[in-house]
């Protein structure tokens, strides 16, 4: 196990240099950089810049330069000062505008993904089991319509509701006067009071993906004979069902968990922009519209890391979960 | 290990099942039952299987006896229902199927009270307190009845959980002891092994262990050596036969291998199409069998000690190879102005195989899956292919066929005169010799595609050599039809619409269609009923003579390679072991495995139970 799970470090490393430049190559992609849309803003104000001071900036930010340089000044600072580079449109440090999101992103993205697993998976079970029965039909029909419906309007109308029934403000995550209070009880309870839209549209549309699979794993695995061995046991029902296909037919989630790790950074681009939340994913939007190359490079990169990051560890839960992989066997 | 946390979790406690409400509810006079004798009395059990095409009565209507203390076997053929009445009893019928009707009464105790099990609710205490403690199930497959994410040791354990009162230590000991008794070696490390570190006779074994832990008086053994091969077979018969000795268990046992009920059984019941067709002592059976069908059964089997059976006057079609033919083929063959069609020499094929744990990467092993062999084919003739699995007939097969490259050797075909070395032809080389050497596939149902219709299937091979188009293409896959006995009219169907003897011959009209001269049967009829086995074997025999073929028949099936082949090579371990021809191979077995091989066959007649002695091979004893 010590051994595999070097084995796989060393194998993570190499991928983690590609995926930065390779990140660093698309956000650099569009025509144009920083300074021309900023120059491109002004003159539509009736504004210009004098050519020197250009110059100045270009050389400052380090634009005209070469690629590797750039991205060489760029990957150095990160790795070995944690030093994300300026965000030029917040003419801030971009670990700063991150970190200080970090903490709602990722309570948003677990909050979520508790939700849509919690929601899921035993619906998924239920439907395999109650297979051609009125239980299946239903679950499937309400998940297949929260896939439909469009996040962004789910969104909106459960906002709608919570400001027409519940009097709630519109948008944020905190009503007006908690925004810039310190924290305390009212504060988490204006939070949750806030955080329930997101989190109940995110999840609710992630959840019929899952119970497909679940239900076709469970299918799969509802039929085999050595269910019919656990049967025979004497097993109560719900224990064979826990112990056996379950156990079996989670494998696939347990090999994909990993990758929910960086969708817990990102944090659903759309719903959080149309609901105004403080997280992660309209910063990613707004710096790649102003090309605010270090802000939108720095997002890039952390959520490429992390899908690595999950992918390993999914390997090495899938190993310690299922034997037939940690002895190579399937 | 990182991981032994996940193994080490502690185990919920469970509370023994026990529902004396249940079963009270369900009890019955003991004089209800036909016999005092009887530990299970089914009286007109009836299960159904509802489908969308409507309702299946896989067992309509049957009612039988089993004594305590005695074996019975059930025997019949794929869709008989046996094993639908096998898992009535417990009640564990696969979905949709279900017990519609009848009862089922079942008496522990010699003295003690009678259950009408069948009764009970399907998933209520009541009949989870019988199943595993009183009526113990084997299946089939051990590897996909076990599953594959446990280790043995917690799967039977779970048994103990549910039914005694033991604590985890006391457990684990009874565990170990009983994977002794059942004869796993090593049982102190085996007790942790996942199915997929044991082989198959392990598995059954642990299996086996798992269905007697809790002593139940009647273990239910769903057809438990089918999977295994012929020795492995032997040892797990003996096994069984030694448990229900110590245990004083009765035994259901289930199988559509005649060899075997003559081996153990001491009652047999006859199924066929869900109804129960004849009932009796072994002896009567075998002996004087009353119903037309029984007579049909016994009548496909292969008889090896003549005139021990009375069953010889119902064979109406002889196989071809008569006795005489295999002394003059072997005569013909050892004259040495007979060019074989094909002469293997030196043959041997390598495969890589990364072994080990995905921790322990990067150990590539060779696996010498065929060593040295040479064989010669004479023209005409059936060489039989023997081995258990594993042993590389199946790759020598391929490597005739030229799917595989092999590694070393030559393989001369015959080529009109003047001879061909297969072995280093190029692909575009090769290709005139397709058609010459087909084969035929043991799985009828995996081998066609369900896309395609049987005229496709059965043209196809024309079509890709080039050899015919059109309506001549047509005339001659119709006149193929007609050949191996299905109609002209059939060839605009699906494979979905026949029946498994009919694929089978599906499969045989698609290997001949390029008038070929040596035709590779891998496991032709393994597949197949034993009296569609019969039919197959004979459309072979027939379709040799008519057209002068050459067989390579590859099976695990001595009784069958016996009654086809002139000749017989025995393969053991990708060696070539023994090889000669197929009367003198039987009788007077020189090699110490083909010797073992032989003991291992179930004599298909009772009365010589036990009068051979089982051998066993044990190569370095040999060597």
């Amino acid at each position: 196990m010590l051994r595999f799970t070097l084995y796989r470090v060393l194998h993570v490393i190499p991928t983690l240099i590609i995926i930065s430049i390779i990140s660093f190559f698309i956000i650099q992609l569009p025509p144009g950089d920083f300074l021309t849309t900023q120059i491109a803003a002004l003159e539509a104000q009736g504004e210009s810049l004098d050519p020197a001071q250009l110059e100045a900036l270009r050389i400052r930010y380090g634009i005209g330069e070469p690629f590797w340089v750039q991205y060489w000044k760029w990957i150095s600072n990160i790795v070995l000062h944690g030093d994300f580079g300026l965000s030029f449109q917040y003419q801030r440090p971009v670990a700063d505008l991150i970190s200080e999101r970090l903490g709602l992103t990722v309570l948003l993205g677990l909050a979520t993904l508790i939700l849509t697993w919690v929601i899921a998976l035993p619906a998924g079970v239920i439907s395999a089991i109650r297979q051609h029965k009125a239980a299946d039909y239903i679950i499937s029909v309400l998940g297949f319509v929260a896939l439909a419906v469009p996040n962004f309007l789910a969104a909106l109308a459960l906002a709608y509701i919570g400001f027409r029934f519940f009097g709630q403000s519109v948008g944020g995550l905190f009503s007006a006067e908690y925004v810039n209070a310190p924290w305390s009880f009212g504060r988490v309870l204006d939070l949750l009071e806030h955080l329930w839209i997101p989190v109940v549209v995110i999840a609710l549309a992630g959840t019929a993906g899952i119970i497909r699979t679940t239900r076709a794993n469970m299918l799969d695995e509802l039929h085999k004979p050595y269910v019919t061995t656990a049967r025979a046991k004497g097993l109560p029902e719900g224990r064979t069902i826990r112990k056996y296909p379950l156990r079996i037919a989670l494998n696939p989630f347990v090999s994909t968990a990993g990758w929910n790790i960086p969708s817990i950074f990102d944090g659903e681009v759309i719903v959080a922009t149309v609901l105004a939340l403080g997280t992660t994913g309209p910063l990613l939007l707004g710096s790649l519209r102003s090309q605010d190359m270090y802000l939108a490079g720095g997002i890039i990169l952390i959520i490429a890391v992390l899908t690595v990051i999950g992918t390993f560890i999914s390997d090495l839960l899938l190993a310690a979960v299922d034997p037939r992989v940690r002895f190579g066997k399937a | 290990m990182a991981v032994s946390f996940l193994r080490a979790r502690r185990r919920r406690k469970m509370a023994p099942v026990k529902a004396p409400r249940e079963l009270a509810a369900v009890a019955v006079e003991p004089e209800e039952m036909s016999d005092p004798g009887a530990i299970l009395d089914i009286q007109n059990l009836r299960t159904t299987f509802r489908t969308d095409e409507g309702e299946v009565n896989a067992v309509n209507d049957i009612s039988l006896v089993v004594q305590r203390g005695r074996t019975t076997c059930i025997v019949g053929e794929s869709g008989s229902g046996k094993s639908a009445t096998a898992r009535s009893i417990i009640q564990v019928v696969d979905n949709p199927g279900m017990v519609e009707s009848g009862r089922i009464l079942f008496r522990a105790e010699p003295e003690g009270p009678v259950h009408d099990i069948a009764a009970l609710s399907e998933t209520g205490d009541g009949i989870r307190s019988i199943r595993g403690s009183q009526i113990g199930l084997i299946f089939q497959e051990p590897m996909s009845s076990l599953s594959p994410v446990h280790t043995i040791g917690n799967q039977i354990a779970e048994v103990l959980e549910l039914h005694t009162d033991l604590d985890e230590t006391q457990i684990r000991e009874r565990v170990i002891a009983e994977l002794t008794a059942v004869g796993i070696p090593d049982p102190e490390e085996r007790i942790d092994a996942y199915t997929f570190q044991l082989s198959g006779g392990m598995r059954q074994r642990a299996m086996i262990a798992m269905a007697l832990i809790a002593r139940p008086s009647l273990l239910i053994a769903d057809e438990p050596t089918t999977a295994l091969d012929v020795t492995t077979q032997a040892q797990i018969l003996d096994l069984l036969a030694d448990l229900k000795r110590d245990l004083s268990m009765t035994m259901i046992f289930i199988t559509h291998d005649l060899g075997v009920v003559a081996e153990i059984a001491d009652d047999v019941v006859v199924m066929r199409h869900g109804k129960v067709l004849e009932t009796g002592p072994v002896e009567q059976i075998f002996h004087a069998p009353q119903h037309p069908y029984t007579k049909e059964l016994l009548a496909s089997l292969p008889q090896r000690e003549s005139g021990t059976g009375a069953t010889e006057p119902v064979r109406e079609v002889p196989p071809r190879v008569e006795v005489s033919d295999a002394v003059e083929m072997s005569v013909r063959h050892d004259e040495p102005d007979v060019e074989p069609l094909l002469r293997i020499e030196g043959l041997r094929m390598e495969f890589d195989s990364v072994s080990g744990s995905m921790f322990s990467r990067g150990q590539k092993k060779r696996i010498v899956a065929v060593n040295d062999v040479s064989l010669q084919i004479a023209p005409g003739s059936t060489l039989g292919l023997v081995g258990e699995s594993g042993c590389g007939k199946t790759t020598l097969g391929r490597c005739v066929m030229r799917a595989y490259r092999p590694t070393a050797g030559q393989i001369h075909y015959d080529d009109g005169g003047h001879a061909v070395d297969l072995a280093t032809l190029s692909k575009k080389e090769l290709r005139p010799y397709r058609r010459l050497i087909r084969m035929v596939f043991q799985d009828p149902y995996g081998s066609l595609n369900p896309r395609m219709t049987v005229r496709e299937v059965i043209g196809e091979p024309l079509r890709a050599a080039g050899l015919a188009q059109g309506s001549e293409l047509d005339d001659r896959v119709e006149a193929m039809l007609e050949r191996v006995g299905l109609r002209r009219a059939m060839g605009s169907r699906y494979p979905h619409a026949f029946s498994g003897g009919e694929r089978q011959r599906i499969g045989i009209a698609r290997a001949l269609i390029t008038d070929p001269t040596l035709v590779v049967a891998d496991e032709a009829v393994s597949a197949l009923d034993v009296s569609v086995r019969t039919q197959i074997l004979e459309l072979l025999a027939e379709l040799q003579q008519e057209l002068g073929l050459t067989y390579l028949f590859i099976s695990h099936d001595l009784s069958v390679v016996e009654r086809v082949c002139d000749r017989v090579a025995v393969m053991y371990y990708g060696n070539l072991v023994e090889e000669g021809p197929a009367q003198s191979v039987f009788e007077n077995p020189q090699h110490g495995y083909t010797q073992a091989l032989l003991s291992a066959v179930p004599i298909p007649d009772p009365r010589l139970r036990g009068s051979r002695p089982r051998i066993v091979y044990r190569p370095e004893e040999a060597a």
